[in-house]
């Protein structure tokens, strides 16, 4: 009997230890990251880090400025969020409130295809169709922009903004549409006065979550928009290039010796991205959690 | 109270109290369950009636919430106490659910499996599966095709299944919990003959909401109302000149 | 006529069937391009053989094997711990303050950009564990990617496993775990499976954590241990899209690798739906 009873506690201390291993690597985690990001500042300070306008890593004195690229991501995060919300909650509704069965069942799949596809085809896409057509209809020196960046990152934020809105908007009771129905609302009324404000929330959390891949995807910006460190003007800094963080840190680790200045300031440039998903990541769970109908 | 039974007695409760949080869900219960009989629990939907039988193989200890207090002896050993080890209680006390639920596995597998863990019968598995199944009157139905899955037999077979499984590991002890309210009348009435030849053997308890078959298996009848156990005694006398205004009320029909 | 609130309904409809037009648009036109231009450069020879006279002639056979290496190595790593601390979380975890650190974790995990993870296998394993740029670096940078992909999948599917199944178990006499490993796992299988599936498309497709620990430009030979450096189609692709010998001679070799990865990741997408379909409407028999 005891020792069955060992074997019981053995297995569940196991498992246990697998259980805290996603504790583990968040952990290990930031302790690298931010150890490599903080000793940037052994040597360049950090209100410079902080204030300067200026990302010049490779002139002397090399400038370690976050804001063009820090500002860099906004605005391309901006221009995807702005481009895919509606569009993707419109879609949402489509599936959840208007399709047959049978037709959601078919655009379920093809929207999720969006979530398939990996970055590296979405920014090849990009480059090679959508850059020569920004350029064209545009007629802008380069179509390599930050609206070309926000396109193909709203694209690619569909699937997730879809399909948690439409889990959102499918969770609202039946009994709270009927009920607006039963007063001689027309379905579209029922859609915006009942069925949108009930899943608000739901909706909210996939809209964070959507601007959290957006604004840590990297191959796609990387490829289309151009890749220069100016503090871009809004909106017309959608039509020039821009570099965001994470497209710096792919581009520039490649050629920094390890260990440098440089080295540590894209580290440092890792630790703000980090920091930033981590605050959209719990704010988008904090909602999550509460759209929940207690039925 | 019966007084003392002629078989011995099998299960002594005392002043069992149960809470599930802040729901008392049994108030001092105290019964005194007898050897190789039938006992049947009846009482409205909600009473405490599964909660007591869950408390005698301690399927309880599933529920988070659930606290108990009481004593609760088995062959005068107190399944409470912490030397006992749940794993072998329940081998001793069997439990047929009120949904058949055999695992998505073949017939012989459902009943093999028991026996195969606890490791009986090593060499001779067919052998097991086989007096299981006919202890549990489903051999004939199925001794052609005791490779094929569980999950096609019907939904009386299913349970037949079910009782052969418990009693693959031998159990001295088998509670039922409403066993035939998912089943069609034929399929009950195979169950109930079953239930009478199991008795020989075996310490049965059986939850009911049906009383026309507390009447017919059983040797022994508690109602329950409302977490306490009104009245207990021999089926006979429940039947007949029940003690309690609540136990006639409710035998009568005359109850909500 | 139709009154006010008619033709609003009407137009708002009409909008909300543009939207989902031009979603499935999307859809269509990427895989359209892709395709057509892609599949004339696909062939045996294109799989199978080297890169030739400085990537602008020849296959792309190493990309492929080092996508391969990627995704076994990180799979061989991420499924079982994957898989065992979701037995945790779901059979064993008791609700407080440790499970919910736990949830916090595999929730920020998920969410943590993949260059962030790009950087810390840098930092980590190719640095301070000294692996080096390497097959193992990246492989083990990719697994931890992909843990809480695999947890959520295969807590998912313990949970659909009916708790009837459990409870006749434990009445009879069979212990927690017995009745994990032989009555739930092996109901969870196919869920498990499919989540498993799914993460191999996620790492067949990831760039940025590869491009940090181990992926090469160009390498004359096939890895020949885990230390090796090596070549993968993100990778490749990026590289010939952007930095290649001759960017506009090489595009047909840059469609056949783009439609190559596409393949890879919506077949695993498909088988990985229809495992599921096909258990589900088992379990709903
Ligand atoms: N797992 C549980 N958790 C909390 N409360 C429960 C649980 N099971 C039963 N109860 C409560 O205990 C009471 C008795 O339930 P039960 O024993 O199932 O009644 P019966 O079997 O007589 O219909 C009811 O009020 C029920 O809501
Ligand atoms: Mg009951």
């Amino acid at each position: 009997m005891s020792n069955r009873h060992l074997k019981e506690k053995g297995i569940e201390s196991l498992l246990f230890a697998s259980g805290i291993v996603a504790v583990l690597a968040l952990f290990l985690l930031c302790i690298f990251l931010f150890r490599d990001g903080l000793l940037l500042f052994e040597a360049y300070p950090i209100s410079s880090f902080l204030t300067e306008t200026k990302w010049f890593p490779t002139s002397d004195p090399a400038h370690f400025g976050l804001l063009p690229l820090l500002l860099g991501s906004l605005i391309v995060t901006a221009g995807a969020i702005i481009f895919s919300v509606p569009l993707g909650i419109a879609a949402a509704i489509y599936i959840s409130e208007l399709a047959g069965p049978r037709t959601a069942g078919i655009l379920k799949p093809v929207t999720e295809i969006l979530a398939g596809i990996p970055s590296v085809v979405y920014g090849f896409f990009g480059l090679v169709i959508l850059v020569p057509v920004i350029q064209r209809t545009l007629d802008l020196p380069t179509g390599q922009t930050a609206l070309t960046g926000s396109i193909m990152l709203g694209i690619m934020a569909l699937p997730t903004i879809i399909s948690i809105s439409e889990d959102a908007i499918s969770s609202v009771p039946r009994a709270i549409k009927e009920g607006s129905l039963a007063l001689g609302s027309t379905k579209w009324q029922t859609i915006y006065k009942v069925t949108i404000p009930a899943a608000l929330s739901g909706i909210s959390a996939a809209v964070m979550l959507g601007v959290g891949r957006a604004i840590g995807e990297t191959m796609t910006v990387m490829m289309v928009t151009g890749n220069s460190a100016v503090i871009p003007g809004f909106p017309s800094g959608l039509f020039a290039p821009v570099k965001t963080m994470t497209a710096t840190i792919a581009l520039e680790m490649g050629e920094v010796p390890q260990g440098s200045e440089h080295f540590h300031a894209l580290f440092a440039i890792g630790s703000v991205l980090f920091i930033t998903t981590f605050i959209i990541n719990i704010i988008a769970n904090h909602i999550k959690r509460r759209y929940r109908f207690n039925l | 109270m019966p007084g003392t039974y002629d078989n011995g007695t099998e299960i002594e409760v005392t002043d069992l109290n149960l809470w599930y949080g802040d729901n008392h869900a049994l108030h001092d219960i105290s019964i005194d369950i007898p050897k190789n009989s039938v006992t049947a629990l009846i009482g409205p939907s909600g009473c405490g009636k599964s909660t007591f039988l869950r408390c005698l193989n301690r399927m309880n200890d599933l529920v988070k919430s659930c606290r108990i207090e009481g004593k609760v002896l088995i062959d005068n050993q107190d399944i409470y106490s912490k030397d006992v080890d749940v794993v072998d209680l329940r081998k001793r006390v069997g439990m047929v659910f009120q949904k058949p639920n055999p695992f998505p596995m073949s017939i012989h597998d459902n009943i093999a499996y028991g026996p195969r863990i606890h490791g009986m019968g090593k060499k001779n598995i067919n052998g097991i599966v086989e007096e299981a199944l006919k202890s549990g009157a489903l051999w004939g139905e199925v001794s052609d095709r005791l490779g094929s899955s569980a999950l096609d037999l019907s939904g009386g077979q299913q349970q037949r299944l079910c009782i052969a499984r418990t009693l693959a590991v031998r159990p001295e002890v088998i509670l039922f919990d409403e066993p035939c309210s998912a089943l069609d009348p034929i399929s009950t009435g195979k169950i109930e003959e079953l239930i009478l030849e199991l008795k020989k053997k075996y310490t049965i308890v059986i939850v009911t909401h049906n009383m026309q078959q507390a009447a017919r298996i059983s040797d022994y009848t508690g109602f329950f109302l409302t977490g306490d156990l009104v009245e207990f005694d021999r089926t006979e006398q429940i039947f007949e000149s029940p003690g309690e205004k609540a136990t006639e009320d409710y035998i009568t029909g005359r109850f909500g | 006529m139709l009154s006010n609130a008619k033709l609003n309904e009407k137009i708002a409809f009409g909008l909300l069937r543009l939207a989902m037009g031009m979603v499935v648009a999307f859809v269509l036109v990427i895989l359209y391009y892709i395709v057509s231009n892609g599949y004339s450069a696909i062939s045996l020879d294109f799989i199978f053989s080297m890169p030739r006279n400085r990537m602008t002639e020849g296959g792309i056979y190493p990309a492929i094997v080092g996508t391969m290496y990627l995704i076994i190595g990180s799979m061989a790593v991420a499924l079982p711990l994957g898989i065992l601390s979701a037995i945790y979380l779901t059979e064993y975890a008791q609700p407080g303050r440790t499970t919910w650190t736990i949830e916090m974790a595999i929730n920020n995990l998920a969410g943590t950009p993949s260059v962030v993870f790009g950087l810390f296998g840098l930092a980590m394993f190719v640095k301070y564990l000294g692996f080096g740029a390497s097959i193992l670096s990246a492989s083990l940078t990719l697994a931890l990617l992909i843990l809480p992909v695999i947890i959520r999948a295969s807590q998912e599917a313990l949970l659909t496993v009916p708790k009837e199944y459990r409870e006749a178990s434990l009445a009879l006499g069979v212990t927690k775990w017995e009745t994990i490993r032989r009555i739930v796992l092996p109901a969870a299988i196919p869920g498990m499976v499919t989540g498993a599936i799914l993460s191999i498309g996620r790492v067949a497709g990831e760039t940025a954590p590869i491009l940090l620990t181990g992926a090469a430009y160009f390498l004359p030979r096939l890895p020949d241990s885990v230390y090796s450096q090596f070549m993968a189609l993100p990778y490749h692709l990026y590289v010939l899209a952007t930095s290649g010998t001759n960017i506009a001679q090489t595009r047909p070799i840059q469609y056949g690798t783009a439609l190559i990865l596409l393949i890879i990741v919506l077949f695993v997408n498909i088988i990985a739906v229809s495992i599921r379909s096909h258990y589900r409407k088992k379990i709903n028999r």
